[in-house]
């Protein structure tokens, strides 16, 4: 039975299981114009929701007229505070263990914060009612800094005035919100205290926002005749929202029903519930038509979930011959108003205590101290796990700053600090137990590709060129490998408001042996319809053209935590693995009953269960699903169906090794991408076409965010960054073509072995094009400078560096 | 609000009549008064190219233009390119070289690119890149995006040499 016959070769093909490219089942729509997003959901009578915002980072709300706005044709209502606190829907809470206000209670945090929801016949009318609402302010004192928000007797939030313990420990000032430590403090400082070689470094992960193409928005409708709400939405946790509207609301939750349509990219925008949501929901049940929200661009920009926004400060300590033997990392990290993270309840700043990154690092401190400002609230994973961006940024930014005290090859430092192979599975110093890697096999296969030797050489020769004056040009070799933690996450530790992270899948096979399976995840573009379908194909036997994967409709998926953080593929496809398997053991029962054999004497094979030892005896996955409907078979019950929540032991540790070669023109700052190897290790491989598009997508991601793209602010808490004009986004033009590569090291303990790959391009893209920029300046003695690396600030330090004299 | 002007197009082929006001944004003519969702808004301020359409010839992104200074055009959406029997050479390559992801930049995407053909029916890479410029993708890098525009042209114009 081992040897693949043509015959076996040609079915195991007609699957399209795992580990091919098979061509994407969504396409055909999408190509065409047939999506259905948010904003294509039209139902009769339905009215239109705006916002009324403040145009201040920090004012007292002294009051609200809403007779202009009123009086104008086609205006239904204007929601404020006032109207919502009856039923208590004022505040709501946020996944951080915080609260946030859906419409401004007597105060506003930051500028663009919901005051008011106009609810009118369509958008123009909602939107020239907006422009009516006379809201009086008065201004107060703007903090947008988080540092001078730890030392001023500004009482950004008056609400929590006098509570000195807050959802995660004790809070330190009024304006401080938790202290989060992690590994041993008295270690680490003695090990650095007694160092041979100490490098410490303090860098600030700028402020950006996941800026997906599509915007946020809902469609509330409640049906007062059967008391069912449903609510239509950009949600990559649709069932999460369920539960959460239906706490908030009072409405009990069989009667609620959430849909998440298609989603034009989600990149962690779309994980929080937002004001316009709620609101939405409010003005469905109070007017009685259905409600449409849809945040505009601005309204993106200012108000919905950025991310980062990290003041890190790190040591790290080693021995003169480049052995790493301590990390200690502070965080101040900038919430904004309300602290609205969306991480997993217990880890009030993600997973930052994974930047001991892929180094064996005897002895390691992490302390985060999360602070509000004026600013938006958010701080979720942009394509990345939680926090995992700026914790891989951190530890490839404190190698290369080590590597400069060291006077060592970057590569050659990472090198002699990796994790080996046989170390795994490896319990970092910060706690988590990474399951499998090959590190060394992964780094020498990209710096071979890259002719790594060769490329230092020709950077030196620049260097000699500068010099002499015969060239503008210098060149940078970006490196970074990181090491990824993905697929939150098992129950133990990882829960979102109570609801252990766990996925599911529920499948039924058709009497004519196709299939559906629905799972509680939702796609965003990564092409959930077409692999979790190979996925299927390869455990039950059926082809993946004959499985429909169905996704986002609360009424009828099973429960699960959604998509974000790369835990689909870690944790909902190990419940399609598992579902399939329990599918297996029934269709081998049913085998065995048509075959007149003991269950033990037939064994699968690809799409069939044939009798051991004698192929030609078989029955197909299509023959099993038609009799388990046709016969009645002693001891079985009819049907063919099953349903798994997995919860997932570990979570999953992809990792890779990037290298960028670019060169910088240190006369105009302007940096070009000459090349760029992006070497993966996601585990077992689904979909090689799909992991290469993720991969090239994320990598364009981490461009963004490393040349150019932030949300910032001025002085007086006025956002700068609001439109596509002023928000970098890159286009076709500043985009390089990349090399993708990989190697396969599976996960342990997942049952297909696939670890996850959406966010790794991101996480390990950004240190590798910061690095690229700054190691071109190495040799002119920079040590370390702040992202974004726009063609200003690269300009700025050739000239700090005195290359313009 | 204003009074309402009397709006004609001739959309896919189709000739269309209805009442907007001037200041209404062709975008949300087309979606929400003629039911043609496949141009999307992504930030009403010409940047990201999702609303792109074809107008008398030319691309242009709707959500900057009034749907009256688009009065008696005639228009091509992604509805209009293509059909379910017979994709556009396109489409069928967006999707053979995985062009898309989300899906929500697509319709102005390959909108913009039948133009782009005709334009400068043998591109090369860099004029893809460049004639493609005004569509942002947050999915693809676009790697995957030029490459269905490149193999594409080529098809289009083997097509050609075969007719001849």
């Amino acid at each position: 039975m081992n040897d693949m016959t043509p015959d076996r070769e040609e079915r195991s093909a007609n699957l399209k299981g795992l580990g091919c490219s098979r061509k994407r089942v969504e396409d055909a729509r999408f190509t065409q114009g047939k999506g259905n997003y948010v904003d294509d959901i039209k139902l009769p009578d339905m009215l239109h929701g705006d916002f009324v915002r403040s145009p201040y980072a920090h004012a007292r709300v002294v009051s609200v007229n809403k007779d202009a706005a009123l009086a104008l044709p086609g205006v239904v209502a204007v929601l404020t505070a006032e109207d919502l606190a009856p039923l208590n829907l004022h505040w709501m809470p946020t996944l951080a263990g915080d609260k946030q206000m859906v419409l401004a209670d007597g105060k506003v945090l930051f500028q663009g914060q919901e005051v008011a929801f106009v609810v009118a016949s369509d958008r123009y009318v909602a939107a020239d009612a907006v422009e009516l609402v006379e809201v009086e302010y008065e201004e107060l004192e703007v903090i947008t800094d988080p540092f001078e928000a730890l030392k001023s007797d500004v009482v950004l939030r008056e609400d929590l005035e006098g509570q000195t313990e807050g959802a995660h420990g004790p809070r330190k000032h009024h304006n401080h919100i938790f202290t989060w430590e992690q590994g041993d403090e008295a270690g680490t400082n003695q090990v650095l205290d007694n160092a041979e070689v100490v490098a410490e470094e303090t860098m600030y992960y700028h402020r950006t926002h996941p800026c997906p193409l599509e915007t946020c928005g809902s469609v509330a409708s409640m049906d007062k005749v059967n008391g069912k709400l449903t609510l239509w939405g950009t949600f990559q946790a649709p069932h999460v929202v369920r539960t959460v509207a239906s706490l908030l609301s009072g409405i009990e939750e069989h009667n609620i029903r959430v849909v998440s349509p298609d989603i034009g990219g989600g990149f962690g925008n779309k994980v929080g519930v937002y004001p316009g949501y709620v609101c939405s929901i409010v003005a469905s049940i109070v007017t009685g038509k259905p409600v449409k929200w849809v945040e505009d661009r601005m309204e993106n920009l200012m108000s919905t979930a950025f991310a980062r926004d990290y003041h890190m400060t790190g040591k790290i300590s080693a021995t003169k011959e480049g052995k790493i033997t301590g990390l200690h990392c502070h965080v101040t990290a900038d919430h904004g108003g309300f602290d609205a993270c969306a991480d997993p309840t217990k880890f009030p700043a993600g997973f930052m205590n994974i930047c001991t990154g892929s180094y064996d690092i005897p002895v390691a401190y992490l302390a985060v101290d999360g602070v509000y400002t004026n600013k938006a609230p958010g701080g979720v994973s942009y394509r990345c796990s939680f926090r995992v961006t700026e914790a891989v940024y951190f530890i490839e930014r404190m190698i290369e700053v080590l590597a400069i005290e060291l006077d060592m090859d970057a590569a050659e430092l990472r090198r002699i600090n990796f994790i080996k192979k046989e170390q795994f599975p490896y319990t970092a110093a910060l706690g988590w137990e990474y399951d499998s890697g090959d590190y060394h096999t992964a780094w020498d296969k990209a710096l071979e590709t890259v002719d790594y030797e060769g490329l230092r050489a020709e950077q030196a020769e620049r260097v000699a060129a500068f010099k002499r004056g015969e060239t503008r040009k210098l060149m940078g070799v970006g490196l970074s490998f990181f090491t990824e933690i993905v697929g939150a996450g098992p129950v133990k530790n990882c829960d979102i408001l109570g609801m252990g992270m766990f996925d599911s899948c529920e499948i039924r096979i058709h009497p004519t042996g196709s299939a559906i399976a629905r799972l509680g995840t939702i796609s965003q573009g990564q092409g959930h319809a077409t692999t979790f379908a190979q996925i299927l194909a390869s455990e039950i036997g059926i082809s993946a053209d004959s499985i429909t994967i169905e996704e986002g409709d609360t009424d009828t998926a099973p429960y699960g935590l959604g998509t974000y953080g790369s835990r689909s593929t870690p944790v909902a496809g190990a419940a399609t693995a598992m579902a399939g398997r329990k599918i297996r053991a029934k269709a081998q029962m049913i085998a065995a009953y048509l075959l007149e054999v003991h269950d033990d004497d037939v064994e699968f094979d690809i799409d069939r269960f044939v009798v051991k030892g004698a192929p030609e005896r078989f029955k197909t996955m299509k023959e099993i699903a038609y009799a388990a409907y046709n016969q009645a078979i002693p001891g079985i019950e009819p049907g063919l169906e099953a349903v798994s929540y997995y919860d997932p032991p570990n979570m999953t540790y992809p990792f890779g090794a990037y290298v960028c070669v670019m060169d910088i023109d240190v006369d105009t700052g302007v940096p070009e991408i000459r090349r760029f190897y992006a070497l993966d290790d996601c585990g077992t491989r689904i979909n090689p076409m799909i992991i290469e598009g993720q991969v090239h997508g994320g990598l364009t991601e981490a461009l963004a965010v490393a040349l150019g793209q932030e949300i910032a602010y001025d002085d007086m808490g006025n956002v700068k960054t609001g439109t596509l004009m002023d928000f970098f986004l890159p286009t076709a033009w500043e985009v390089p073509n990349y090399e993708t590569d990989y190697t396969v090291t599976p996960s342990p303990h997942h049952p297909i072995g696939a670890k996850g790959v959406g966010e790794s391009p991101h996480v390990g893209g950004v240190p590798c094009f910061s690095n690229a920029v700054q190691d071109a300046f190495r040799a002119f003695g920079l040590r370390h400078t702040n992202m974004p690396h726009d063609h200003w600030r690269i300009w700025q330090t050739a000239n700090g560096l005195g290359l313009h004299d | 609000m204003s009074d309402k002007m009397h709006i004609k197009l001739k959309v896919n082929g189709e000739d269309k009549e209805f009442l907007a006001e001037p200041r209404e944004l062709l975008i949300y003519a087309l979606r929400e008064k003629l039911n043609i969702t496949g141009p999307h808004v992504g930030c009403e301020t010409s940047h990201c190219g999702a609303c792109t359409v074809t107008i008398d010839g030319k691309s242009v992104k709707s959500c900057t233009m009034f749907v009256a200074q688009a009065n008696g055009a005639e228009i091509t959406t992604i509805e209009g390119i293509g059909t379910p029997d017979a994709l556009h050479v396109l489409q069928e390559n967006f999707r053979e070289h995985h062009g898309l992801q989300c899906g929500f930049c697509t319709p102005g995407m390959i909108t913009r690119a039948t133009k782009l053909l005709e334009e400068n029916p043998n591109p090369t890479e860099e004029e893809v890149r460049f004639g493609m410029a005004g569509n942002i993708c947050r999915c693809t890098g676009y790697q995957n995006i030029v490459k269905s525009i490149l193999s594409a042209a080529s098809e289009i114009n083997a097509a050609k040499e075969a007719a001849q």
